[in-house]
Formats: C-alpha cells, sequence, structure tokens
C-alpha cells in the first residue's frame, strides 16, 4: 500500500512536471523562486536576501529581462519552520514550475529542501556560508565553506597580526553547523600541535540570553598564562546578549580577542558597538570594501530598499554572485531547462562587489577572496587581513579523515558529490 | 642606609626634572612620518618611538589614533580631526585640508601597543586614575625596559593604590628579566594578588621558566591563589544565579498576574514584554531626536512609564476584545492568546522591520567594576536586580493597599460575592489584566538592556515565565520570587560542570519530578484558579 502511495506520488510529481514544461516555455515570463523565512526567528537574517533578489529581478527587467522574456520572483515565506521549507519548496518546482530557486539560510532548512530539489530535479543557489561536507546535483552553494572562512581566520589569530593566540575557545550554537565547523577546527588546531587542554568547547541552546557564567569561564580559562582566542559560531539572536556580556565584563579585543562567523553588517545594526571595537569577523566581503563594483553594489540597494541607512552584507553578495552566475548560465545555455544550465554553470566568472572575481568551480562551489575584519565604533568593518588570490572551496574537509577521502566533481568521468572515485572510469574500456 | 635613600631620592628628583627636559628635546618628526607612511610594521615603530618620547603631545597624538580621529592627508600629512576641523598634532594650529583625508587605521596588536605606549607616558600624570590605569597597564604587558620607569614612579607615588598596582608591575617586569632570588621573590609578591591578570603571567612562568625551581615557586602561587578564590568564585556563581532569577522574575511577575491571579493561560505575555522593548527603542529614538545628547541618559527612566502604558493598554484591549469572552475555557483562551502573539509579532515586524533594533546601554548602566579575584560585577546586571525588586514590591503594595487590589483580590476568591457586594468584576477583570500586561511591559524596557530587540523577543522568555509560576506556586508572589530565584540560582550553579544545554535540561527534568509531588508549587494558594 504504501510503495503504491509512493509511486504514485512520483508519477503524478513527474506528470506536474512534464505538464509544466510546455506550460512554461509557451508563457512570456521566466518565473523563479524565492525561499526566504519572512516570519520566525529567521526572519531577521532573511528578510534582507528577498529584498536583495527582488533587487536583482528588478534591475534584470529593467536591463530587458532574459531570453527576451520578462523574469517574475514568487515569493514564499517557509516562516522558520524547516519541514514548512521542504513543503513551500515542492510547491515552487512542481506548482510554480521555477527555473531555479534563490533561498535558504540554516543548514537545517538547507537539509530539509535538499531530497525535494534532488527528486524534483530544481535548482537552488544557497547563499549563505555553511559547515561543507556537501555537494549536491541540484545545489549551488555561493557562500563560504569552512576553509574559506573558519580555518583561515584562525591562521590569522595564530600570527603575530593576530596576536599569536595559543589557546582557543570555540564557542557555538548547538546545532549543525558549529558542531561541524568546530570539529574541522579542533582537527586542524590539533594538526598544528595545539594541546588538548588548550582548547575549550563550549555549546548553547539557540537564543541563549544569560551569557554570565560562560563569559566568566572564558575569561578564567584565558587567564592560565597563553595568549587565548574565541571562535564563535554563535548564530543569530544570542550574540547580541553575548557581546553586551563581553563588553560590561570589559574584555577588550586586544586582550582576548573573539572572531565570529556568523556576524556581519546586518547584526551589527542591533548592537551598540563602542565598546566591541577590534573584535573580528571572517567574511567573503565588507560593506567597507573599496571596488568599483561595490560602490555600485551598495547605491543599487540604498536605492531599491530607499534608506540609506541599510547596510550589505555577505550572503547578498552572496546572492548577487548566485544570481548573476544564473543569468549568464542561461544565457549561455539559450534555455532555462535545469540540466542545460547546471552544465553551463560551471566556470562562470562574476566580478563580484568585493572587487575580486568569483568563480564557479566543478564541485558546486565558488573560488572567493576570505577578509577578517575589525568592528569599528560605526558598526562597520575595518579589513586588516585579506587573501591575495581568490580560495578554492573544499566541498569536503581534508582535516576530517573520513571526508579527506570524498572528491566533489561534476564533470567528467567524475559527476559525484561525494565519491572515493570517478563514476565512469570504466566507461573507457 | 638612611644616606642611600637620601642619595637615591636626589637622584630621582633629578631625573624628575630631567626627564620633561629631555622630553621637548625629543622630535616627534619621524614618528609622525612613519604613521603616515602606511603599514602596520611603521606605525608600530612609530608607536614605540612615541612611547619612549615622554612628551605630553605623543599622549594626544595616541590618544587620537586609538579614538580613530588621527588621519593622513593626500600630501602625507598627519593631522587630527576635529568638530572644528582639522589641527597640526605638534602644534595644534588648525591645517587646511587640500582633499579627503584617510583615518589611520589600528588593528589589534597596535591597540596593545598604544595601551602599552600610553602607560608609559600617563605613569607620572597628575591625575591618580590615570595613573592607577596606567600601572594596571604596564603589568598587563610587562616590558623590562620600563623597569627604571617604574622605579621611578613607584618612588615618587604617594597614593597607596597606585603604589600597590605599581609594585605588582614591577615584580611582574622582574618575573620577565630579573636573577633568580629576584624572580622567586617576585613571584611572592604576585601570590598576594588575585587580579586575573596575575594568574595569566604567572601561569606563562609555570609553563615556560627554564629553572625547576622557579617553575614550582610559579605553580604553589598559582595553587594558593586558585585556594583563595574558591569562595570568590562561589560567590560569583550566586550572584549570577541571581541576576538570572531576577530577570526570570521580571519576565514572570507580570504572568503571574494573568496567569496565577486570573487563571488566563496567556500566550501572549512575551509579546507584551516585546512591546515594552519596543517602546524603549521609541523613546530611545525620539531622545536621540529632540533632546540634547547631555540628557540621554535619562531616555531609560522615561522609557519605564512608557511601556508600562502601552503594554497596558494593549492588554486592556485584549481581554475587552477577546479574553472576557472565554473566562473559563482554558483551551480555546491558549489558542486565542497564541493567535493573539503570533499577530503582535508579525505587526511589529511590518512596523519596525524584521532585523533586530539597537538599544544602548546609558552611561550609568554599562561595564563594571572587578569585586575581587576577576568577579566582574556588571552594572548592567546590578540595576536589573533592584529594579526586579522595586517592580515585585510596588506590585505586593498595589495589592495589599490599594482598592484596586483589594477588587483583585475579592474577585479572584469569590468573584460572585464580589459581584453580589457591588464590585463591578468586569472593570477589575479588565484592570488585572491590564496591569499584568503592564508589568510585562516594563520587564521589557529592563530586558531591552541585556538582550536583544527583535520581534521574537517574547517567545525567549514565554517558557521561563510559565516555568516560574508554576513551579512557584500559581497566584502567589512570593511564590514567583522564589521560583525565580530558586530556578536562577540552581541554574548558575548547575553550569559550570554540567554546560548550558545540559543545564537547562536537568533543571527541567527537576521541575517535572517535582510538579508531580507538589502540583501546586512551591507555594499553594486558595483561590479562583485553584477551585477550577
Amino acid at each position: 500500500m504504501r510503495q503504491w502511495m509512493k509511486t504514485a506520488g512520483l508519477a503524478i510529481a513527474g506528470l506536474g512536471l512534464v505538464s509544466a514544461l510546455p506550460a512554461a516555455a509557451a508563457d512570456d515570463t521566466i518565473k523563479i523562486g524565492v525561499l526566504h523565512s519572512l516570519s520566525g526567528t529567521m526572519a531577521i537574517s532573511e528578510t534582507t536576501l528577498k529584498d536583495t533578489v527582488l533587487m536583482l529581478v528588478d534591475d534584470l527587467n529593467k536591463k530587458g529581462g532574459l531570453l527576451g522574456k520578462k523574469v517574475e520572483a514568487v515569493v514564499v515565506d517557509p516562516a522558520s519552520d524547516w519541514p514548512l521549507f521542504a513543503e513551500k519548496a515542492r510547491e515552487l518546482i512542481g506548482k510554480d514550475h521555477v527555473a531555479v530557486v534563490f533561498g535558504c539560510w540554516t543548514s537545517v532548512s538547507r537539509k530539509s529542501v535538499l531530497p525535494v530539489f534532488e527528486e524534483l530535479n530544481g535548482l537552488l543557489f544557497y547563499p549563505v556560508q555553511y559547515e561543507g561536507e556537501e555537494s549536491s546535483r541540484n545545489v549551488f552553494y555561493t557562500g563560504a565553506a569552512p576553509n574559506q572562512q573558519a580555518i583561515p581566520a584562525v591562521e590569522y589569530l595564530m600570527s603575530k597580526e593576530g596576536g599569536n593566540v595559543k589557546r582557543w575557545v570555540l564557542a557555538g550554537t548547538d546545532y549543525v553547523y558549529p558542531r561541524t565547523t568546530n570539529k574541522i577546527l579542533e582537527a586542524f588546531l590539533k594538526s598544528k600541535g595545539v594541546a588538548a587542554e588548550d582548547i575549550m568547547i563550549n555549546y548553547t541552546p539557540f537564543g541563549q540570553s544569560d551569557w554570565q557564567t560562560i563569559v566568566a569561564d572564558i575569561k578564567k580559562f584565558a587567564s592560565a598564562g597563553k595568549k587565548t582566542g574565541v571562535v564563535s559560531t554563535i548564530n543569530g539572536d544570542a550574540n547580541v546578549p553575548f557581546y553586551k556580556e563581553l563588553a560590561n565584563q570589559g574584555i577588550k579585543a586586544q586582550d582576548l580577542p573573539v572572531v565570529a562567523f556568523s556576524v556581519g553588517e546586518e547584526e551589527l545594526a542591533g548592537i551598540d558597538t563602542k565598546n566591541l571595537v577590534g573584535q573580528l569577523a571572517a567574511w567573503n566581503y565588507f560593506e567597507s570594501v573599496k571596488s568599483p563594483e561595490n560602490a555600485a553594489f551598495i547605491k543599487q540597494w540604498h536605492a531599491y530598499i530607499k534608506n540609506d541607512k541599510r547596510t550589505t552584507n555577505d550572503p547578498m553578495e552572496a546572492t548577487y554572485i548566485g544570481f548573476h552566475m544564473w543569468t549568464q548560465a542561461v544565457l549561455q545555455a539559450g534555455t532555462t531547462d535545469v540540466d542545460a544550465v547546471r552544465q553551463a554553470m560551471i566556470g562562470q566568472k562574476v566580478k563580484a562587489p568585493s572587487g575580486f572575481e568569483a568563480v564557479m568551480n566543478s564541485n558546486h562551489h565558488l573560488s572567493k577572496p576570505v577578509m577578517i575584519g575589525e568592528i569599528q565604533p560605526d558598526g562597520q568593518f575595518d579589513i586588516v587581513w585579506q587573501t591575495k588570490e581568490p580560495i578554492k572551496a573544499d566541498a569536503w574537509s581534508k582535516f576530517i579523515p573520513e571526508s579527506a577521502k570524498l572528491t566533489a566533481d561534476w564533470t567528467f568521468p567524475w559527476v559525484c558529490g561525494n565519491c572515493t572515485e570517478p563514476k565512469y572510469v570504466s566507461y573507457e574500456k | 642606609m638612611r644616606i642611600v635613600r637620601g642619595v637615591r631620592a636626589i637622584l630621582l628628583l633629578l631625573s624628575l626634572t630631567l626627564l620633561p627636559l629631555a622630553a621637548w628635546a625629543a622630535d616627534l618628526g619621524p614618528a609622525l612620518d612613519d604613521l603616515a607612511a602606511g603599514g602596520f610594521e611603521e606605525r608600530a615603530r612609530a608607536i614605540e618611538t612615541l612611547g619612549a618620547s615622554g612628551d605630553p603631545r605623543a599622549i594626544v597624538i595616541l590618544r587620537a589614533l586609538t579614538e580613530g580621529t588621527l588621519e593622513v592627508t593626500g600630501d602625507k600629512r598627519v593631522v587630527i580631526a576635529k568638530d572644528s576641523g582639522a589641527v597640526d598634532p605638534l602644534t595644534g594650529a588648525a591645517v587646511e585640508l587640500g582633499g579627503e583625508p584617510e583615518r589611520i587605521r589600528v588593528n589589534n596588536r597596535l591597540r596593545g601597543e598604544i595601551e602599552a605606549a600610553l602607560a608609559r607616558l600617563n605613569l607620572f600624570s597628575p591625575d591618580r586614575a590615570q595613573r592607577l590605569e596606567a600601572a594596571r597597564a604596564v603589568l598587563h604587558q610587562p616590558d623590562p625596559a620600563g623597569a627604571p620607569v617604574l622605579e621611578q614612579a613607584l618612588a615618587a607615588e604617594k597614593d597607596s593604590g597606585v603604589a600597590e598596582a605599581l609594585r605588582l608591575a614591577l615584580a611582574a617586569t622582574t618575573l620577565q628579566s630579573g636573577d633568580m632570588p629576584a624572580k622567586l621573590k617576585a613571584i611572592a609578591t604576585l601570590a598576594d594578588s588575585s587580579d586575573p591578570e596575575i594568574r595569566r603571567l604567572l601561569g606563562e612562568v609555570a609553563d615556560t621558566a627554564d629553572a625547576a625551581e622557579i617553575k614550582a615557586a610559579a605553580a604553589e602561587a598559582l595553587r594558593v591563589i586558585a585556594q583563595r578564590n574558591l569562595a570568590i568564585e562561589m560567590a560569583a556563581n550566586i550572584f549570577q544565579g541571581v541576576s538570572l532569577g531576577s530577570v526570570l522574575l521580571l519576565a514572570a511577575i507580570g504572568l503571574a498576574i494573568t496567569f496565577g491571579v486570573m487563571g488566563v493561560i496567556n500566550m501572549a505575555h512575551g509579546e507584551m514584554i516585546m512591546l515594552g522593548a519596543y517602546t524603549t527603542y521609541v523613546v530611545q529614538e525620539a531622545f536621540r531626536a529632540w533632546l540634547p545628547p547631555a540628557w540621554f541618559g535619562l531616555y531609560l527612566i522615561v522609557a519605564v512609564p512608557a511601556g508600562f502604558l502601552t503594554a497596558a493598554i494593549v492588554g486592556a484591549a485584549i481581554e475587552r476584545g477577546i479574553i472576557r469572552f472565554l473566562y473559563g475555557r482554558a483551551l480555546e483562551t491558549l489558542l486565542a492568546t497564541w493567535g493573539i502573539s503570533l499577530m503582535l509579532q508579525q505587526a511589529v515586524r511590518s512596523l519596525f522591520g524584521a532585523p533586530n533594533k539597537e538599544v544602548s546601554n546609558p552611561a550609568w548602566m554599562t561595564g563594571g567594576f572587578d569585586l575581587a579575584g576577576g568577579f566582574t560585577v556588571t552594572w548592567n546586571r546590578v540595576v536589573i536586580i533592584g529594579f526586579s525588586l522595586a517592580v515585585l514590591g510596588l506590585l505586593t503594595l498595589v495589592l495589599r493597599r490599594t482598592s484596586l487590589g483589594l477588587y483583585i483580590r475579592a474577585v479572584t476568591q469569590n468573584r460572585r460575592m464580589a459581584a453580589v457586594v457591588g464590585i463591578p468584576t468586569g472593570r477589575v477583570d479588565m484592570l488585572t489584566f491590564a496591569l499584568g500586561s503592564g508589568i510585562a511591559g516594563m520587564a521589557g524596557v529592563a530586558l531591552s538592556q541585556i538582550g536583544n530587540v527583535s520581534p521574537n523577543l517574547g517567545t525567549i522568555y514565554i517558557v521561563d515565565s510559565f516555568m516560574v509560576v508554576v513551579f512557584g506556586g500559581v497566584g502567589n508572589l512570593a511564590g514567583t520570587l522564589a521560583g525565580a530565584m530558586g530556578l536562577g540560582i540552581t541554574n548558575k550553579l548547575l553550569e559550570p560542570f554540567a554546560g548550558a544545554v545540559l543545564g537547562k535540561i536537568l533543571v527541567l527534568v527537576g521541575i517535572i519530578i517535582f510538579i508531580q509531588f507538589r502540583p501546586r508549587g512551591l507555594f499553594a494558594l486558595k483561590g479562583r484558579a485553584v477551585e477550577s
């Protein structure tokens, strides 16, 4: 019975897809999906990305659309509810027949929609830094992988300029992204000769609001004789009380630097940064980057959102890169057909607001520069270090033994996201 | 001995009078060129030169550098930016700017070096606070080269507090460079202090010293300090527990009225807190926009009644519009108020936008003071503990000493009888609900000072609030106080051992077990809530 229902469901879904194709082709608009939470906990971060996609669509239409057609954004609200993400994704692909979806923020939501995109052969652009350890045929990851954010940040703190940090606190929110990132970082630190007793790992629940004990613990850990640094994978709302507590307990960046991977300009807008000057963040883009592309990007954003005080941030830039790459790939393929666009995506180059050329690699991840910024009193970041060249993302971390064996490569002969040997190696014989 | 002292004093006096002379002779020009030149290396060299110059103008330059007002012009001239325009850092004369000058950037390493350089310059400052800060900064980054200057400063120091700090700083420098007996003596001096900075220094020595004797002495000193600090750590844990308890108390106290006294399962309670926090934001923006900056610190005092009124009015409207039709139907009330909470969240999100709002602490609520041995008491926590107790006291007064309080108690205990003797029970219901909501609004004002101001603010506190009220005993203010403090302190005592996540789980499991044995909480009360 269950098997029958499954088959029937697949058949219906398949029929839906087939019947959709001519309809979409006959229409004179190209539909794209926007799958970001507009309510609930994540609305705080994701609403901005929805606006970014709408801005880019608006701009594209002003320039005459794509393949001679207007582009229309279908916005849905998955309401920070992970199963609802999957439902809405199904709706976008199955009912609205969108050519591509821009969406998701948390790793939980991405993991929730992944089976849907793979089952219905959809296309998802995921714009947020994440823990890596994934490469799907149907997803393009335009945010940073750990080797483009976490590892360089730790290396910076180890350097003379970063303060010769020898003792480490890895503090994070208790879910998949911090846990995986910290696993990679722990392996990396140990490979650099850091002893186990010089690493303190601390997890807190989502929305942790009372940081007194943890900050006091960190202070105590730091008073053990070696220069200490904090690597924060604390997510979302919990950051504001964390930083307030740091400031109130008199912790200064030059004594105890905190480098964060989830705190950008948008998050700082909710914090009084006067007492946080010098605390660090690692991203692939900061609003303070000086490049003509960035100046244009900021100007476009302010004009679209009609507010000169709104900031830009890294996930917005990643959305920008993803959107432009997709339009280029559609032009190159001459169609919005998912299979054709996916082939055309690999190798796409976009001059990004970061001032560098971002390139889409065959593992569906980008090459991007890494930047370290220090918080300034005005809520912006001063870039104190950056890579000279863009860094290629590793989908699988080489610091986790079981992942180091895996290869993600969607070109022949691999055509695989997690294989130990090429899929088509026997084809030649 | 006395002669030696005398000679030393004379020498010192001489050197002190000579010092400023030498200072004026120093040329700060090359340092400024280094600052203008670019790289972080050159800037570090410039800071070193400025620190060693002993020139009071160097203090001004270094301060401007930390504050980000030191700028370099297109033609590589260094200027200090002021509201009135750019001035020359050496002469103080106004400078005409050709183009847009660029801020000279510093990073954490340079910030540390500026701190050390300023400390050296400030050791002889006439201001006691500055000398103390300087001595502490030297302790922070002991530099063997600075030892002679420290000795001079110590000999000249009249204030015992500063002298103590200088002695520690001197011991810390000896630890870096002295011979074996001097080092051992320094360790003994340092062991008397509980400053966390000293623990760090001693830890470093215990780890890295060459001589086994010194290693052992440092380890022993650390052990003594740790032992002495046990009590301090316990006190710190209790303080943090009380402070968490006071936050829980603030969040729950309004619910103790609406749920505890009236028996309404009010899922929109968290949103009343959120409304209070947003009122604080609005009041703050109003102060920023219309009142002189000197008054800014007072915005919080205005925000308290404003937060109360906003939440009370919304609360009264909810009671009149919806809840009064649902009395006695717990499930419907739960669902209706939950719906209201979602609507309020989305309304605020549409009105103010999804991102967090920045609510800054007034100056009198930022920072803290070091009580002992690294136990920092932060001002905002102290204020919130006081505020929560004041709110509780005020509420008790209202319930016990006013006619409204009398009516509320009468309606709670026997609604029909109260109606018979002429109490307008409908109006009392509305006022009670408004009172509970208003208090939640006041809690929101306080909570905006320690956490986020976002549309989801309320959802963080709603579960904790119900936990406190149920644990403390429904309908009892003393129970709410005991429940909040009990939960807060237990949580904080568990956290160091179990971690934040497991600690929370343990507390929750503990409450579930507790409720099995005492379903009515710590303090049971008779009344409408119990009967129904």
